[in-house]
């Protein structure tokens, strides 16, 4: 009952405007505003405060990526979580990353830390997956709590409430767990000016892939990436049988 | 803490970045969407103070153990920039608590002065002021007029301070009295009197055409006492203190003033996409763009001059010419950028739909306080002229 582990992923700003790259292969990173993930940023809060209300005792952060993905490890632990690793993947590995292998990464992780609990948010804004926080816990063969909007410990188990399309749902599950953050779970606290001095004496561990014994090959090759269709004006009609007019006009009924 | 250099202009260091970014971030969130409220309603920010007091903000250069972030005066001067461009008028509270008040308490008190006097005021619950300037005299500091005499084992204080930032909502202030007029300047020293407190009140609020979150007014001390362990540092120090304060705190203004021109940058920046004229938008247009641009060079350039001031003083270095240079500069940047951006925006900039207007409002004051652009040109050409033997 000791240990939670929390994947931060480090994705292109919700500001910025995202641009394709000239030869279709992905979008444009070089240069651009990086940050965690907004539901990651969730997803260390709820695992601070669990720390914070004593029920775990240690928080650990976890990114997979280049070397900049320890300055979103580095803001984890200025928002209190207590060590963090940095799992190292570049280049053309890098690109090719996605939900099945850094599931398959923080299984390992998971177990090699002995971790109770599994925090993540429920997706990324860069590629909308979905998907980490389901795998995880099939391949630890761990229940899981996904779209979290409130997580509270009852002795060896999580009561979670979850956000589902017909309302809310609330499932009590055993530790050790996956948990996946939805956006109204909590407000993530602004880092402090104490604690981002405090996190530069933190340690962050350095590994990659082949260390956990995970091969981290794509079964995935993304062929092209293009702008979505730019959005036509509407028109305006006077009446329904204008409108059923319309509709049959061109062939959408 | 660390050791800076000048490559960190180009790049600031990670902590620098980080908290930075956490400046920002906040500043986006909380300050942005209520800067007109607080400006149109003349509002103290003082939910937001409390807030950005438990994250350090109110307190940046201050010691750990005096409850203070215990960072450097590079990364105050980011903090502050970032606050400002929120809210002119937060910066300019964080400003004068960080720089004015705090700032002669943590360099010329003593330690129990410093736990007294400088604990409390970290946290954002209460916040300090610095009065120097009076109706007679502002940047004539030296004819200061307030009196301070001795009677028993009292400072008994008489005198009228004027424009005085921060006075309705502080909780103390640095006073500068003359102990001996005949010294002049040698004269004056420096006092901690809390508020409120027997003998001290308070002028009426000014209306004024920028800042308006903040208060100003008079202080008037009629028969103030206070114990003779208020005294900050020695006798006749007072002049030196006020002088090296505000050398320091032009950091701080230059920064709330790089703020303050960044958000009129940014907000030229954004119309210029969105409106179309003539067919495009006018970011299309030459005479736009040339505005940007300089409006751009001019931020740039100030913020530059404000972080070498910064790093300067970090190093334990003389950092007066450049912290006038700063101060100066950065304070012309936000009232040219705050001027060029209404014009961009054109009938748009004249309301307050848009926060255009405010900015031009906000702006202005930095040009004054703090030192006028006239005296920081006496610093500069003062320091220039001592180096160069004339």
């Amino acid at each position: 009952m000791s240990r939670v582990l929390v994947g931060v992923k480090r994705v292109i700003d919700y500001a910025v405007k995202v641009r394709v790259k000239p030869d279709h292969s992905g979008v444009v990173t070089d240069g651009v505003k990086h940050s965690m993930n907004p539901f990651c940023e969730i997803a260390v809060e709820e695992a601070v405060k669990l720390k914070e209300k004593k029920l775990f005792k240690e928080v650990v952060a976890v990114s997979c990526g280049p070397a900049q993905a320890t300055e979103t490890i580095r803001t984890a632990l200025a928002m209190g979580c207590d060590r963090g690793i940095h799992v190292e993947v570049t280049g053309k590995d890098y690109e090719s990353l996605g939900p099945l292998q850094v599931s398959k990464i923080f299984a390992a992780l998971a177990k090699k830390e002995e971790a109770s609990l599994v925090i993540l948010g429920k997706q990324a804004i860069d590629d909308d997956c979905n998907q980490t926080g389901q795998m995880t816990a099939a391949l630890l063969d761990w229940p899981q709590g996904t779209f979290a909007s409130e997580v509270e410990i009852e002795g060896d188990k999580v009561k979670v409430v979850r956000e589902i399309d017909g309302g809310l749902e609330t499932i009590k599950i055993n530790m050790p767990a996956v948990v996946t953050a939805d956006l109204r779970l909590n407000t993530p606290r602004y880092a402090t000016l104490p604690n981002i001095m405090k996190a530069k004496k933190k340690k962050i561990a350095n590994m990659k892939p082949a260390d956990l014994g995970v091969d981290i090959v794509s079964r995935l090759e993304v062929l092209r990436v293009d702008e979505p269709p730019t959005r036509l004006a509407g028109v305006k009609v006077e009446t329904v049988d204008d409108l059923v007019a319309k509709l049959k006009e061109s062939g959408t009924i | 803490w660390l050791k800076l250099s000048f490559s960190s202009l180009a790049e600031l260091p990670e902590m620098h970045q980080m908290m930075r970014q956490t400046c920002r971030d906040y500043a986006d969130r909380e300050l942005a969407p209520i800067a007109g409220k607080l400006d149109k309603e003349h509002l103290f920010p003082a939910q937001q103070v409390h807030e950005l007091g438990s994250m350090g903000v109110m307190a940046v250069e201050v010691p750990e153990e005096l409850g203070g972030a215990g960072m450097d005066y590079l990364a105050y001067a980011l903090a502050v920039e970032e606050i400002s461009r929120g809210c002119g008028s937060t910066g300019c509270v964080v400003s004068v608590n960080n720089s004015l008040y705090i700032g002669p308490i943590l360099k010329f008190g003593t330690q129990e002065q410093k736990e007294q006097w400088i604990t409390p005021f970290t946290t954002g619950e209460k916040v300090g002021c610095f009065a120097l300037s009076e109706p007679g005299n502002g940047s004539d500091a030296g004819a200061a007029s307030t009196s301070a005499r001795q009677e028993g084992d009292e400072w008994v204080l008489n005198g009228t301070k004027a424009w005085i930032t921060n006075s309705w909502d502080a909780s103390a202030v640095v006073v500068f009295a003359s102990t001996d007029k005949s010294l002049k300047h040698k004269g004056i020293s420096a006092f901690l009197v809390p508020m409120p407190h027997p003998g001290l009140s308070l002028g009426k609020k000014e209306d004024k055409l920028g800042i308006r979150a903040t208060s100003t007014a008079n202080i008037i001390l009629d028969d103030c006492r206070i114990p003779l362990g208020n005294m900050l540092g020695s006798p006749g120090a007072g002049f030196k203190i006020a002088m090296q304060t505000l050398d320091s705190g032009r950091i701080g203004i230059a920064s709330q003033a790089l703020g303050i021109a960044q958000a009129a940058l940014d907000c030229a920046a954004d119309y210029a996409h969105k409106r179309t004229a003539f067919g495009a938008p006018i970011g299309k247009l030459q005479a736009v763009q040339f505005k940007l641009a300089d409006m751009a060079v001019a931020v740039e350039s100030a913020r530059l001059l404000t972080w070498k001031a910064a790093m300067l003083k970090d190093a334990k270095k003389p950092f007066t010419k450049e912290a006038a240079m700063a101060k100066l500069a950065a304070s012309e940047a936000a009232t040219f950028c705050s001027h060029q951006s209404i014009q961009v925006l054109g009938g748009m900039g004249y309301v307050t739909d848009m926060p255009a207007e405010r900015h031009y409002r906000d702006a202005r004051i930095t040009e004054i306080y703090e030192g006028t652009s006239e005296i920081q040109r006496l610093v500069i050409a003062g320091q220039l002229l001592y180096r160069t033997q004339c």
